[in-house]
């Protein structure tokens, strides 16, 4: 007979109402994993989108994602040349807001030498970039659809979208788009017309726009990476990163704030589920103190009384914890940030839910331990 | 005599019992005796305060007294402290409690709360539901077995606890005014019921209670007052024991 089960059946109203505001709160817990995980995941893709084996940037610099990096245009001719590097690319990047139709649109824009690595992935639709100028392929969270131009720079240049890519977006959230490397340099160096005449007046203005943030290196796989990140170093205006410690980098340190606030988010909202469950449970026993005196009275051992505090507290957070996980899912797609829910954090937040509803219910077990049996004489006099 | 000839199911020997110390301290029964046999249904009576629920307790084994010896269907369980390390099993294997309020489980259907004391006992789910079902029937309340406790009435739902107290065929029965909530009819029906456990399972039955109106189902009456056995009531005869004798 199980006493937990036929309690929960007795109250079902009540269970599946606590329940399901349980969920919602267990759900946020979900939630906020998954925020956490999709931002170190955007970053990372980030990294990983360009496929590079070394990340050539200025020298005594850890660019082009931690700090910026500006190195001339040629050096990927340079790169190309060196023992062990089989392709090479030159990449830009670059954040810029525009409106369309009366919203701002934010884009991180990555300029790249199609045919060379650095470029997109994987298209989710349309085609690659195959216009010297104004073409865009960018990501579906931008909300664009393909044919759609979308003006971009000080001189309002249309691009055209011809491409859409999926999840491809930055650690704030920003959806990526992909130019040409030229088209990138000239938004990025571009002055708009009354900045360029004044720019013409004083003599200035003969500047070259042919600067890259970075050279991208696929290479030979026969040869130690790390051999040629020495080869490429001793161009004193170059460093070289290998894949590894960009993503560190980009991991570790460039969203390291944002990630230490997600972090600290999720303590509170464990803490702040731990207490509500733990004062749920306690109120369900105070419900229940006649019967637990009742029933220590007629003989029921401690631990008929602890299981069936343990079993109602588990049974409220793996339900509250299901129901939670559907409701993340069902609306993980009108979430505004990409959500990553692998495997191993959803089974850690399991975990963490089960050690909550254990811990919480030692209140409740302490209280029911204390009930004296005579408590079921109460009412006698 | 008739005492001797047969052995006591409940013995209290010089029992005490005081709560606190120095000038807190408050003595709720003083060098208490009595004896209750087989098949015997006795009242406690007194007024408040007079200390028959805490001599109840005492038997119950629920309330550690200060001095004295309890024996428990012949065996020592009390003799100055417990000697029994599991009272709990104790009170599941001999003792039978009928509370002033049935005190039913409120999630378990009729057949269900007399069920949990023997399931607490170890006895199978099958054989625990038939002889719950049995109890029900012998108490004329098997046509309510799958009724919950908030659907019974009070004097069907005292008897379903009294079923609940006989489930594991406890020797000795403890009743904390089990008339209280009744009427006189449903009252004297009660203790027509008890009387009868009492014959059939050769059990003895202590009850606690303030009503006149059921003193002549008693076979015997103690009498409690500032904690001392008042009146030990010589009028009244012991009809077990004269049946026993007999």
């Amino acid at each position: 007979m199980n006493l937990a089960y036929r309690d929960i059946k007795h109250n079902l109203l009540r269970f599946v109402l606590t329940n399901f505001g349980l969920s919602l709160l267990l759900g946020i817990v979900i939630m906020i994993t998954g925020v956490y995980g999709g931002m170190i995941d955007d970053a990372l893709r980030q990294a990983r989108a360009a496929n590079a084996d070394l990340w050539v940037v200025e020298a005594g610099t850890n660019g082009p994602f931690a700090e910026a990096s500006r190195i001339p245009g040629d050096t990927r001719e340079l790169v190309s040349r060196v023992y062990g590097v089989e392709r090479a690319g030159s990449v830009t990047y670059q954040s810029v807001q525009t409106n369309l139709n009366d919203k701002p649109l934010r884009l991180f824009l990555i300029g790249f030498e199609p045919g060379r690595p650095g470029g997109p992935r994987k298209l989710s639709d349309g085609r690659e970039i195959l216009r010297g100028h104004y073409e865009m392929i960018v990501d579906r969270s931008a909300g664009l659809t393909l044919g759609q131009e979308v003006p971009l720079g000080t001189h309002g240049h249309k691009f055209t979208v011809v491409g859409l890519m999926r999840n491809e977006v930055t650690s704030s959230g920003d959806p990526v788009g992909y130019i040409t490397l030229r088209d990138a340099q000239i938004l990025q160096f571009e002055s708009a017309p009354p900045a360029a005449r004044r720019e013409l007046a004083r003599g200035g203005g003969l500047e070259t726009n042919d600067q890259i943030n970075a050279v991208i290196a696929k290479l030979s796989p026969f040869v130690p990476v790390n051999e040629v990140a020495a080869a490429l170093s001793r161009w004193k205006h170059l460093s070289a990163l290998t894949q590894d410690q960009q993503e560190t980098l980009l991991s570790k340190f460039v969203i390291e704030l944002a990630r230490k606030q997600q972090f600290l988010i999720m303590v509170l909202l464990v803490i702040v589920s731990a207490v509500i469950i733990a004062l749920i449970i306690y109120t369900l026993t105070m419900d229940k103190v006649r019967s637990i005196a009742t029933l220590k009275f007629v003989g029921a051992p401690d631990r008929t009384i602890v299981g069936l505090i343990v079993q109602q507290a588990l049974s409220m957070g793996i339900f509250g914890y299901f129901v939670g996980l559907a409701l993340v899912l069902i609306f993980k797609p009108y979430f505004p940030r990409r959500l990553v829910l692998d495997p191993e954090s959803v089974g850690i937040v399991f975990v963490i839910t089960v050690v909550i509803c254990l811990l919480a219910s030692t209140l409740g077990i302490r209280l029911a331990l204390k009930v004296d049996p005579a408590e079921a004489l109460a009412s006698s006099g | 005599m008739a005492e001797t000839s047969k052995q006591a199911v409940v013995r209290v020997e010089h029992l005490s019992k005081h709560f606190g110390q120095g000038t807190a301290r408050v003595v709720a029964l003083r060098d208490i005796d009595m004896d209750v046999y087989p098949g015997q249904v006795v009242g406690l009576m007194g007024p408040s305060g007079s200390g028959k629920t805490t001599l109840l307790h005492c038997i119950a084994c629920i309330l550690q007294p200060s001095s004295g010896r309890i024996t428990l269907d012949g065996e020592v369980v009390y003799d100055g402290r417990w000697l029994k390390t599991d009272l709990r099993r104790l009170r599941l294997d001999k003792i039978g409690f009928i509370f002033q309020y049935p005190n039913l489980l409120p999630f378990l259907d009729g057949s269900d709360n007399v069920a949990v004391a023997m399931h607490l006992a170890g006895i199978g789910a099958a054989a625990a539901r038939a002889r719950a079902i049995e109890l029900l029937d012998y108490l004329e309340v098997g046509h309510r077995k799958h009724a919950m406790p908030a659907q019974l009435s009070g004097g069907e739902a005292q008897r379903v606890a009294i079923a609940r107290a006989l489930a594991n065929r406890p020797r000795i029965i403890l009743a904390d005014e089990p008339t209280a909530p009744l009427d006189s009819a449903r009252a004297r029906i009660v203790m027509d019921l008890l009387r009868r456990i009492a014959v059939d399972q050769k059990a003895a039955i202590i009850v606690v209670t303030h009503d006149e109106m059921i003193l002549d189902r008693f076979d015997h009456i103690f009498h409690l007052r500032d904690g001392r056995l008042e009146i030990n009531d010589p009028e009244r005869p012991h009809r077990a024991e004269k049946a026993a004798v007999a």
